[in-house]
């Protein structure tokens, strides 16, 4: 027999006697109605969100804000590439990391510089040395001012964490109110073909690990900025 | 030393260092506030947690069936799972996929799994470098002890204790500042990321409904771990599984609530598969090891099978007396606090660790912090009776048997409230010295006085 055999066998046998509900106070015959899932009113329990648009991106900006993470909304995709080049000449950049789509090429097209395209591989080497990584993202959360990257949305694995300044590029649309709808969003975006690799980024990178004193940049990006228009 | 009396004598040591509870208690002071601050901006913390302890229900009472269709999924996009009863078959899984994979250096991310079965000395005696890449961890490592606390390895530490630490290990430490302290940390990992032959991290929660494994964690050095090398070996306990994709949405920001105080951890990231055709990096291969290492035997156990709910989140040692005074190490164990008193027993054997059952007084204050109603104190209560039970003590039973027959007979009852009036003054006078047969009891508590009129009388003599 295989250990896979084995140890299903063995919670098979674990499970033939019946373990109480939690809060039933030790009664087992309290059974649990499967149809729906005990978290899918999840939304009424967590952090709240307003209602508008409005309200919600004013919660994102000020949880932005609370993470240490930069949040910028445009008026117009030129503003948007006005605030890029800024970004560029304070901090210097001499190269950047990026891949291909529609928001990030206006990105980089805007910025001048020479670009790493993860797309079709990469030097690892040489996205180490880019002073920021530029990517899209599949959402904005209001609840927490976060964003959400894929493998396949933000060009790969390594983009969004491995250069020391994240940017992300983003559309109004793609704000979404609170983490279930995230996940709605991601079940009916991707379906049964799921991307290998779905990161909820909520601030940038952050260590308490000496006397729990915060301090950014652990091992990921030191800053992260959300540009959206 | 067995286990018990070295507790015993760590607890002691522990307990008087004042300068252990004064970093302790500042760390978790700052915790109280900000977790307080994160529970109170829930909507309703209460039905939360009430959530996540029937959706965790649901999970571990149908195990099988979620392992089965987790690992369908998983296989279906190319991930290898290997499946370990024990600590031994799990190490042995490991070490020979990168002896396949001639490998060298192994960069990992944080995982109390690879803790619990030694995994680090098994492989660096095999010839193989283990790097961690968690700050915390890194630390501890350098220090060749083991993680102090289950969320925050090296909480005990003061910033000049890293910094000496990093100046001896590394010959670089430019101050004690954390930020440029966590900076000589950043420089080191990051060149490991690229070179190291295989990644290695843990596992917070399988989703079986998709077939992904989903990491949390602040610092990127799981992201980077899972990004980099051609490799990556992820090794997680088979309680870890979730039903569906979308209960993540309540415990993502539940773990981050209790852990640690935050909204939400920083980097929380679902993988379900090596890199897929049109991805542009990720590892070749991924290995996904299923440990069980006794896990179905505490399943087997329908009274305390909820606490194969725990999430690790760490909040039941945060709020325990007991951990706070005596210190994460003095346990001796993977899990420590009231979590670890509740589970080590089943994981390694009740008579040889029940002590850590009797460390506690039972203040329910784990019960209350955990995110997903562990009835955790009760089933230290538990622990102590299938302990006693298992292997009752002589004097108690025999003291027992004599308070019996006395209790039960009003003439031998009378004569002993006499004795032990009597005998009141001498008792004070030997308290806790060699001469007290119960001075164990004796020594750091006060036995009220025995009034001059008991109740009997009283009852008898009122008006």
């Amino acid at each position: 027999m295989s250990e896979r055999e084995k140890i299903l066998g063995r919670i098979r046998e674990a499970l033939k006697v019946s373990a109480p509900l939690p809060g039933s106070h030790g009664d087992t015959s309290a059974v649990h109605t499967a149809a729906e899932s005990p978290a899918s009113h999840a939304r009424e329990w967590l952090p709240s969100v307003g209602a508008s648009e409005a309200e919600q991106f004013a919660l994102f900006a000020k949880n932005a804000a609370d993470l240490k993470a930069d949040f910028q909304l445009f008026a117009s995709r030129d503003d948007l590439k006005a605030a890029l080049t800024k970004l560029r000449d304070a901090e210097k950049w001499s190269r950047v990391a990026s891949h291909g789509g529609e928001l990030a090429d206006l990105a980089c097209k805007a910025l001048g510089l020479p670009v790493t395209i993860t797309d079709r591989g990469y030097d690892v080497q040489e996205m180490e040395k880019c002073d920021a990584g530029i990517t899209e993202c599949d959402a904005l959360i209001a609840q927490t001012g976060g964003v959400v990257v894929t493998s396949r949305s933000a060009g790969g694995r390594a983009l969004s964490v491995l250069p020391p300044h994240h940017v992300v590029i983003a559309r109004r649309e793609q704000l979404v109110a609170d983490l279930p709808a995230a996940f709605a969003m991601l079940q009916q975006k991707y379906a049964d073909n799921y991307p290998s690799m779905i990161s909820f980024i909520t601030g940038p990178s952050r260590t308490g690990d000496i006397e729990r004193i915060l301090v950014l940049g652990a091992h990921g990006p030191k800053k992260l900025t959300v540009l959206c228009f | 030393m067995s286990f018990v009396s070295q507790f015993k004598f760590l607890a002691s040591e522990k307990t008087r260092d004042l300068r252990h509870r004064s970093v302790i208690r500042t760390a978790l002071r700052s915790y109280e506030v900000v977790r307080d601050k994160r529970k109170a901006a829930f909507q309703s913390w209460e039905s939360a947690r009430q959530a996540a302890a029937e959706t965790k229900w649901e999970a571990i009472n149908h195990l099988d069936e979620h392992l089965v269709a987790l690992t369908a999924k998983l296989e279906a996009r190319g991930t290898k799972v290997h499946w370990a009863s024990t600590g031994a078959q799990a190490r042995e899984i490991i070490a020979q996929i990168l002896r396949d994979k001639k490998a060298r250096c192994i960069i990992k991310s944080k995982a109390m799994t690879s803790e619990e079965i030694h995994l680090n000395d098994a492989l660096e005696k095999e010839g193989f470098t283990v790097v961690e890449s968690d700050l915390g961890e890194f630390i501890v490592q350098l220090r060749h002890e083991p993680p102090y606390h289950i969320v925050f390895p090296s909480m005990h530490l003061t910033r000049g204790e890293i910094k000496d630490l990093f100046q001896k290990e590394l010959g670089d430490a430019p101050s004690d500042s954390p930020e440029e302290l966590t900076m000589v940390a950043r420089r080191v990992m990051r060149q490991k990321y690229i070179t190291a032959d295989v990644g290695f991290t843990g596992g917070n929660f399988a989703i079986a409904e998709t077939g992904m494994i989903s990491i949390t964690e602040n610092e990127g050095n799981a992201r980077l771990t899972a990004a980099l090398p051609k490799t990556m070996i992820t090794l997680m306990g088979i309680e870890k599984v979730l039903p569906r994709f979308s209960d993540l949405a309540l415990f993502l920001p539940m773990l981050a609530t209790a852990g640690a105080g935050q909204p939400m951890t920083c980097y929380n990231t679902m993988y379900s598969g090596p890199r897929q055709p049109g991805e542009s990096d990720g590892p070749e291969e991924w290995h996904v090891v299923l440990l069980d290492n006794r896990r179905t035997e505490l399943l087997a156990d329908a009274e305390q099978r909820d606490s194969l709910h725990c999430i690790r989140c760490g909040a039941c040692l945060n709020v325990c007396p007991i951990f706070r005074n005596v210190g994460g190490h003095t346990y001796g164990t993977t899990y420590s606090g009231p979590v670890g008193a509740v589970i080590t027993p089943h994981l390694r054997g009740l008579q040889e660790w029940k002590h850590l059952s009797n460390a506690s007084s039972l203040c329910g204050a784990c019960t209350e912090a955990c995110p997903v109603k562990i009835d955790l104190h009760h089933h230290l209560l538990q622990n102590r009776r299938n302990a006693s039970a298992g292997q009752p003590s002589f004097f108690e039973k025999l003291a027992y048997m004599i308070f019996g027959i006395v209790a039960n007979e009003p003439a031998f009852w009378s004569l002993a409230k006499k004795i032990g009036w009597l005998t009141q003054p001498l008792q004070r006078a030997v308290k806790g010295s060699a001469l007290d047969p119960a001075k164990a009891w004796t020594k750091t508590r006060d036995l009220p006085p025995q009034p001059l009129e008991s109740f009997k009388d009283w009852w008898r003599n009122r008006k």
